[in-house]
């Protein structure tokens, strides 16, 4: 079974955002960049259908070299073998375009993604790329068990869960619980340094749109303190100041 | 050229997340001098068809192929692709969930359209279109230029208020037939029956690791029931299994923006934050005056949860 993982490189979940260049541009000064979280179950999904389906397992970001050491932490969980189409990826369209090219020029049996980017929030990729190369996404999926090609999913719904049966190849958008987060050993990063690592040149695709300016929330005011021993005031403040209730 | 709402059902009731949907598509349709076409797919109790008038749409299509009974994206997406080639919109609105993002994205790439998820506010139309949407899970916004002709929009919860119109609705029956695909079959689902969900719900009450375990959850629902309100938790609250994984709140669980946030016992850890701060109102509810959820928190109370909520309860029935 071969599989492919298509992962972001994004800001530590602890990061704190900032924008430079009268806020068109994102700070990244001192901010320490990872696999996003939820690509991170894909991965580690991934690994898992190693062991279980003697699977082999591609990575692959669409980024500048700046994503390089993400993709090796990946190749170091277990991942064989990595590739980073070279391209900033501008928005989802774009993304999933290069995503789709390099899996219309490979036979993925599975194609793991995570449910959303952390950065982007676009929460579409998968749903993009299965329109483009004609396969059936599925996101966010939660179980996955696969047996002789056929595939049984669970898949998060408002307030609760559907079930799918279907058949390989799908796409799908991972998170928990598919699979625990697995972290690095020593000799997964040793051997990460000599796995092949390929750099693809982007395809042309159309913009579709375009980022202009970058805000952050309003700052909160300073809280409220009520106290605990008159509880009506906290409700009284709810109901004619805030209007909530 | 009509503003197309897709309009989403669970079972055979409207999702109250599409009646924003509609009054933002009602919100564009007003600038640009169009009509609001919502698109409902699959079997529906007919007063809920009749009732959409009242919410700005001016002509409904009913497809009521039973193939779109399941929820299947795919055959979704045939549908309201052959609509939109039919008769052409400029714009295609959905409010954000499970089924109507991977449906906009899909019919996107169909259409060629631009597409926008996440989105916060209604269009600016001077000069192009150009939206905002919410980035790093909360902690910031982009404002995103929509450069195609057509543009698929699916909104967040409380991205518009809901209005109500006068309008009489043509109401139209469309024998239009979905793409059948025999290679997916869905099997079945678990729902909550009974709950108000977390995507449409105007308060939430969420518990964390502070309410010490399950058998504790008593009063969070009773708070939530007094309130009308759905229930969330913190991550490793349903790490533990204390409480289903659909109430987990935060970065890597559910993004909410109800109009009231009520979170007990939890700490405010970045990662939860992130995923309530667009939340119109957050109390905080924490025996620990360091816990860093007061920094974002509009209303806190500093004590035992366990003394507070019961009181909150018995004063918010005294309110009712
Ligand atoms: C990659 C990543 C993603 C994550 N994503 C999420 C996410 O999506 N959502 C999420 O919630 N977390 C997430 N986390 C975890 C997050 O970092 C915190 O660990 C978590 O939010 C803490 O949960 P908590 O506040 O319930 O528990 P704790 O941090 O243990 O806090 C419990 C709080 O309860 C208070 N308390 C205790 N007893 C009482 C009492 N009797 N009365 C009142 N208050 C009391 C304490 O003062 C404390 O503030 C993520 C972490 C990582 C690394
Ligand atoms: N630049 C990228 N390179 C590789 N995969 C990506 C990229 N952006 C998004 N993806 C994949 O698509 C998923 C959904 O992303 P998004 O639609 O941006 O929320 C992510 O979890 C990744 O698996």
């Amino acid at each position: 079974m071969k599989i492919l993982v298509c992962i972001t490189h994004v800001p530590d979940t602890t990061s704190r955002i900032a924008f430079v260049d009268n806020n068109t541009k994102f700070d990244s000064n001192n901010v320490q960049f990872i696999i996003g979280p939820y690509d991170d179950y894909a991965i580690s999904k991934a690994v898992d259908l190693k062991t279980s389906h003697q699977a082999s397992v591609t990575v692959l970001n669409v980024g500048l070299p700046d994503s390089d050491p993400t993709l090796r932490r990946a190749l170091a969980i277990g991942a064989d073998d990595a590739i980073r189409v070279n391209a900033e990826p501008v928005d989802s369209f774009y993304v999933a375009k290069q995503i789709a090219e390099v899996v219309r020029n490979n036979q993925y049996d599975l194609i793991l993604m995570g449910r959303e980017s952390i950065d982007f929030n676009g929460g579409i990729v998968h749903a993009m790329v299965g329109e483009m190369v004609k396969m059936p996404a599925f996101s966010p999926v939660m179980e996955m068990e696969i047996e002789d090609g056929g595939v049984k999913l669970t898949r998060e719904i408002e307030g609760g869960k559907e079930y799918i049966e279907t058949k390989l190849p799908l796409i799908a958008g991972c998170q928990e619980p598919i699979a625990e987060w697995k972290i690095p050993n020593m000799r997964g990063i040793m051997t990460a340094r000599t796995k092949p690592f390929k750099v693809l040149q982007p395809v042309d695709s159309d913009i579709r749109t375009k980022t202009e300016l970058f805000s952050l929330p309003k700052e909160k005011g300073k809280v409220r303190m009520v106290d605990p021993e008159n509880v009506d005031e906290l409700v009284e403040l709810l109901i004619r100041e805030a209007k909530v209730i | 050229m009509p503003v197309y709402v897709f309009i989403e059902r669970d079972e055979t009731k409207i999702r109250k997340t599409s009646y924003e949907a509609i009054s933002y598509g009602a919100e564009i349709a007003s600038i640009v001098g169009n009509q609001v076409v919502g698109v409902v797919l699959g079997s529906i109790d007919k007063a809920e068809l009749e009732g959409l008038s009242k919410f700005g749409c001016h002509k409904v299509i009913h497809c009521p192929d039973p193939v779109l009974d399941q929820p299947m994206i795919r055959s979704y997406v045939s549908v309201l692709s052959e609509l939109m080639e039919a008769e052409p919109a400029e714009f295609f609105i959905t409010a954000q969930s499970a089924l109507a993002d991977p449906v906009a994205a899909m019919l996107a790439v169909r259409t060629g359209a631009s597409v926008a998820t996440n989105v916060t506010s209604v269009p600016d139309l001077e000069n192009g279109c150009r939206v905002q949407r919410g980035i790093y899970t909360g902690k910031a916004f982009e404002t995103v230029e929509l450069k195609s002709e057509k543009k698929v929009i699916s909104i967040r919860k409380n991205a518009c208020g809901i209005k109500e119109y006068e309008i009489n609705a043509e109401i139209v029956t469309s024998d239009l037939k979905p793409e059948e695909y025999s290679d997916v079959k869905i099997t079945g689902a678990d729902k909550v029956k009974g709950d108000i969900l977390l995507s449409e719900a105007k308060i939430i009450v969420s518990g964390g690791r502070g309410m010490k375990g399950p058998e504790n959850w008593g009063m969070i629902e009773e708070l939530a029931d007094t309130l009308g309100a759905a229930k969330g938790c913190s991550k490793p609250v349903s790490d533990a299994n204390w409480r289903p994984h659909h109430e987990h709140v935060g970065q890597t669980g559910i993004k909410v923006s109800p109009d009231l946030y009520i979170a007990i016992g939890i700490s405010g850890a970045i990662q939860h934050v992130a995923g309530v701060s667009a939340s119109k109102f957050i109390v905080v509810i924490n025996n620990d005056p360091e816990a860093p959820f007061f920094k974002v928190a509009d209303y806190g109370m500093l004590g035992d949860a366990f003394q507070i909520v019961p009181r909150l309860i018995e004063s918010i029935k005294k309110y009712k």
